[in-house]
């Protein structure tokens, strides 16, 4: 039998805020142990939880983006269980009424549209770390605790571990362009839970679903869905039933086992939280929210795709990046170059230059402005490309226009026919053994002969010129 | 000189004219303790050495020329659920038996704004559940009138120390009659304000949708002095404080005029349950309002009935969660006897650190707040909280203030209500109400029953009421005499 799999996705992004939900301690990834802490987010007996109005900022913000509903009036309720690094032994988080509900997120697999609906969007605290000391036993580092995250829950709309990953990557994307995560997968900004079941293809009724735990990467998810649902498969054809239950995904031994099954299932007792009320986001501020979301990244691809000419791949490849892409669209705004040249150098000496240097486009001083001024010459003829690559290093460092640097730099490019003309035939009058080759029929000497010109030219000339003068003193010969 | 027999207005006078000095002040109220807290026990921790030192700091400061506030140099005993950094906290709980707060409560930082000198931490019944003080771990308190009685609780320490004049001031904290219950016990006044006027920051939190910190005195004009300088709004450390609209003022805008002036006895108040020397002393204290040109008439709150159960309803709900914190694992008492397992930790620290009433509400809680208990008991009972918040808004249409019995009886003796807790919980009957509709309420002497036991009174007022509260409690005082009522000890 064939069996379809029907995919959930919980996926936790912590947000990037300065501070922590609930108290003022710096939320960055990375101090000391139990450093950002105070008595709110340690749990202290009388401290008391203020909401930090950025948190709701940012989800509304991830709700608008993926066509949510905002629920004007956000509060917070308690979800009560014991764990050493939860203080207080409960966590803020929402329940009955999140702050978004009922989106939608698009994205492509091999070329084809999809989509997965999201059933919620919340916000809630972060637990601590439990470190396990082989000296001194486990300790419990609290600086995590009380960052913000957002719990983004999805219908169970995916069907293969290459969706899961697509819609994934979708969502890592969506919060980079919205600027609200860090998305740094090795600081654990991004985690997801993953419920899977099977059912025969074609039925629409939903198999026992099994959830899975401990997943850290997008990769790790592939393999954790693809094992599971191998998993499954393998026992309803061996006549067994599949247990609702909670499995743990170990990404070393690729396998996962059961952490609980549905008789262990937790009541958490959600109740509202009475330490904090409800924090209404008014017309203002909601229209403030809305005026903050960029175009979206499924939107750009498809414009470069449709209307830039350009592939698929370079299309996911500039909109995988805020910052490149913007580059882009402000470049082509300019109107004075074709976006697939923009695009041309932002892919490849732009990207190079990032990657080698480790920096990210806006840490360095290049503008789009900077990049039209730098294909304009080119198309100009005033410079060659070559020297176009010297300039482009320069527009990353220094303030200089690219006509500046092309000036300090000496890299105007000679077009006139005489000047060049008269180098020809210097070259080859000092390469007589090249002449005779030429004339032996070997036609290739003739690329040895071009870079000596450049060469003589201290690499100004227009390379046209030269390839169009130089064939004509030889066929002179 | 026997300070400790003056009202803290008097002593504020004078401190402010030089006549005694804080130190002095300290010296004799410390001694007062010495010679009668073996007998009321009121206090968990007396903080003599640092008492001292706060006070020769005042003395100082004045000596400089520094301008300082009505309160500087006056001794002030604190509810030993108030965060004191680095003063032993400990609810009256095993629990917390070694905790020491790493910071000040929000009320402990205006205080001290205010140069007062803390003497102590006041025994409570063990995390504020309880109404007679008797479930304190460390040891029950006596009430200074008959020591053979319960002061009342939970804040029974703070308004014990008061009575016995071992101090003029004390902070206590209400839930659901936590301050009003003790002060009518031991003949004190005690104010719980509206919600949210006074920080909870650092309030260890028994039930947060009720709980609300307020001050105990021996008179209506000390506990003006004392509630002005705790009020505020506090929007960096709690969500739930608000800004009223008589913020540090109240004190000053003592009025004792109660010409026109409405008050209203409703009638489920004064039912048979309410023993017949305290109704006649609450009726009598009505009388005199009328002879201070006060208009009052019955009205009815036909809710009252429904109280008890949506209180313990909504408080223990919330114990439950906000006491789950106490798991032996990060500060306060972890057993020794723990197996391996973690499940095993936190049971056997929570079973031994807490005490029978406290589990039993905590089970109470838990209960209600399961899957499936959850819409019958506290989604219902906070239905029904709206109903009496509602209720109480459309009696304040016709009436500034609701004159009400404190408790059923006055202070009964220790050991004679602690074997059947219902019986406990049925005390709170005139009490909780309040709290439910976070209104504030304050309680005064109105006279003493056959066995010289004071009996309260109680005035409930709308919203941020407080001024009518005490403008009318100070009218009533001037006409009766019942203040500064000191227990011979």
């Amino acid at each position: 039998m064939k069996y379809q799999a029907v995919i959930g996705l919980e996926v936790h992004a912590e947000l990037s805020t300065e501070s922590k939900i609930y108290c003022s301690c710096s939320a960055k990834f990375g101090a000391d142990i139990n450093t950002h802490t105070c008595p709110v987010c340690t749990g202290m007996p009388g401290a008391l939880p203020v909401l930090n109005k950025q948190v709701v900022h940012y989800a509304a913000k991830m709700g608008l983006a993926t066509g949510c509903t905002v629920n004007r009036l956000c509060k917070a309720d308690r979800k009560n269980y014991f764990y050493p690094d939860l203080p207080k032994a409960y966590q803020i988080s929402q329940f009955d009424v999140p702050i978004c509900e009922n989106g939608e997120v698009f994205f492509y697999v091999d070329g084809e549209k999809k989509s997965c609906r999201l059933e919620r969007i919340h916000f809630e605290e972060d637990a601590g770390k439990l470190l396990h000391d082989e000296i001194d036993g486990t300790v419990v580092d609290f600086n995590r605790c009380g960052v913000p995250l957002i719990e983004m829950v999805t219908k169970p709309d995916l069907h293969s571990s290459a969706e899961a990953k697509e819609f994934l990557e979708m969502i890592k994307t969506t919060l980079s362009y919205l600027d609200i995560c860090d998305c740094k997968m090795e600081e654990g900004s991004i985690r997801c839970d993953v419920n899977v079941s099977i059912r025969p293809e074609g039925s629409n009724e939903f198999g026992t679903r099994v959830e899975m735990k401990n997943i850290n990467t997008f990769s790790g998810a592939v393999r954790a869905i693809d094992y599971e649902i191998a998993r499954q498969i393998e026992v309803v054809e061996n006549g067994g039933t599949i247990q609702q239950e909670t499995r743990r995904w170990d990404d070393v031994k690729l396998k996962n086992t059961v952490m609980r099954t549905k008789e262990d299932a937790q009541d958490y007792r959600y109740f509202p939280d009475p330490d904090l009320i409800a924090v209404e986001i008014d017309d203002e501020w909601y229209k403030q929210i809305e005026s903050e979301i960029p175009e979206l990244p499924i939107s750009r691809y498809e414009r470069y795709l449709n209307e830039y000419g350009m592939t698929a791949m370079e299309s996911r490849q500039l909109m995988d990046s805020y910052s490149k892409a913007s580059l882009l669209d402000a470049a082509a705004a300019s109107g004075k170059v074709k976006p697939k040249a923009a695009a041309n150098w932002i892919l490849s000496d732009i990207s190079k230059y990032l990657n080698d240097k480790e920096l990210e486009l806006e840490n360095t001083k290049l503008t789009a402005e900077k990049l039209v001024d730098l294909i304009c010459l080119i198309d100009a003829g005033t410079i060659s490309g070559a020297a176009g690559k010297k300039v482009l290093v320069q527009l990353f460092e220094t303030d200089e226009t690219a006509e500046q640097i092309v000036e300090r730099l000496g890299l105007k490019q000679v077009s006139d026919e005489g000047a060049i003309l008269t180098l020809v035939k210097q070259v080859l009058d000092s390469n007589p053994k090249s002449i005779e080759d030429y004339k032996a029929g070997k036609k290739n000497v003739t690329g040895f002969l071009v870079g000596q010109c450049m060469k003589a030219s201290k690499g100004q000339g227009n390379p046209q010129i030269i390839n169009k003068l130089l064939a004509q003193e030889l066929a002179k010969l | 000189m026997e300070l400790f027999k003056k009202t803290a207005t008097e002593l504020s006078s004078m401190l402010k004219a030089k006549e005694i000095s804080a130190v002095e002040l300290t010296n004799d109220i410390l001694a007062r303790t010495d010679a009668v807290e073996s007998k009321v026990q009121g206090y968990v921790t007396v903080t003599a050495d640092a008492a001292r030192k706060q006070a020769e700091a005042v003395d100082a400061k004045r000596a400089a020329g520094q301008e300082l506030s009505d309160l500087a140099g006056i001794p002030v005993a604190i509810k030993d659920n108030i965060c004191t950094k680095g003063i032993l906290t400990t609810c009256a709980s095993k629990m917390l038996y070694n905790f020491n707060p790493p910071y000040n409560a929000t009320v402990m930082e205006k205080l001290a704004a205010h140069d007062i000198v803390m003497t102590g931490k006041a025994n409570m019944d063990e995390f504020a559940m309880g109404s007679s003080c008797e479930n304190s771990a460390m040891h029950p308190t006596h009430n200074p009138h008959d020591l053979n009685r319960v002061p009342g609780g939970s804040s029974g320490g703070s308004a014990a120390v008061v009575a016995a004049g071992e101090v003029p001031l004390s902070l206590g904290s209400d839930t659901g009659g936590s301050i009003r219950q003790p002060a009518s016990f031991c003949g004190v006044v005690g104010l719980k304000p509206t919600y949210g006027a006074v920080s909870r920051y650092g309030l260890i939190a028994f039930a947060s949708s009720l709980d609300q910190i307020g001050p105990f005195g021996r008179s209506v004009e000390d506990t003006a002095m004392l509630f002005d300088a705790i009020t505020a709004h506090d929007p960096k450390h709690d969500s739930t404080s608000v800004k009223t609209p008589f913020e540090g003022t109240t004190y000053s805008n003592l009025s004792a005029d109660m010409k026109g002036k409405k008050i209203g006895l409703p009638k489920e108040y004064f039912s048979e349950g309410i023993s017949e020397e305290v109704r006649k002393n609450v009726l009598a204290a009505a009388e005199t309002y009328k002879s201070l040109g006060a208009e009052v008439f019955e009205i009815s709150l036909p809710l009252s009935e429904y109280a008890l159960p949506i209180y313990y309803i909504l408080s223990s709900a919330e114990a439950s969660s906000n006491l789950a914190r106490f798991d032996g694992v990060k500060y306060g008492y972890r057993t020794k006897n723990a197996d391996e397992d973690l499940i095993s930790l936190y049971t056997k620290s929570r079973s031994e650190g807490f005490g029978e009433e406290v589990q039993r509400r905590i089970m109470l809680g838990t209960y209600v707040l399961s899957s499936g208990y959850y819409d019958a008991y506290y989604k219902k009972a906070r239905a029904a909280q709206r109903k009496i918040k509602a209720e109480f808004a459309s009696a304040f249409e016709k009436c500034d203030a609701i004159l009400t019995p404190v408790a059923p009886t006055t202070a009964y003796t220790i050991g004679s209500k602690t074997t059947n807790p219902l019986e406990m919980y049925a005390g709170d009957i005139c009490t909780v109400s309040v709290n439910i509709a976070g209104l504030p309420a304050m309680v005064q002497p109105c006279g003493f029953d056959s066995n010289k036991m004071p009996i309260g009174m109680q005035l409930i007022g709308p919203r941020f009421g407080e001024q009518t509260l005490l403008n009318a409690g100070y009218a009533f005082e001037q006409a009766s005499g019942l203040k500064n009522i000191i227990a011979e000890l």
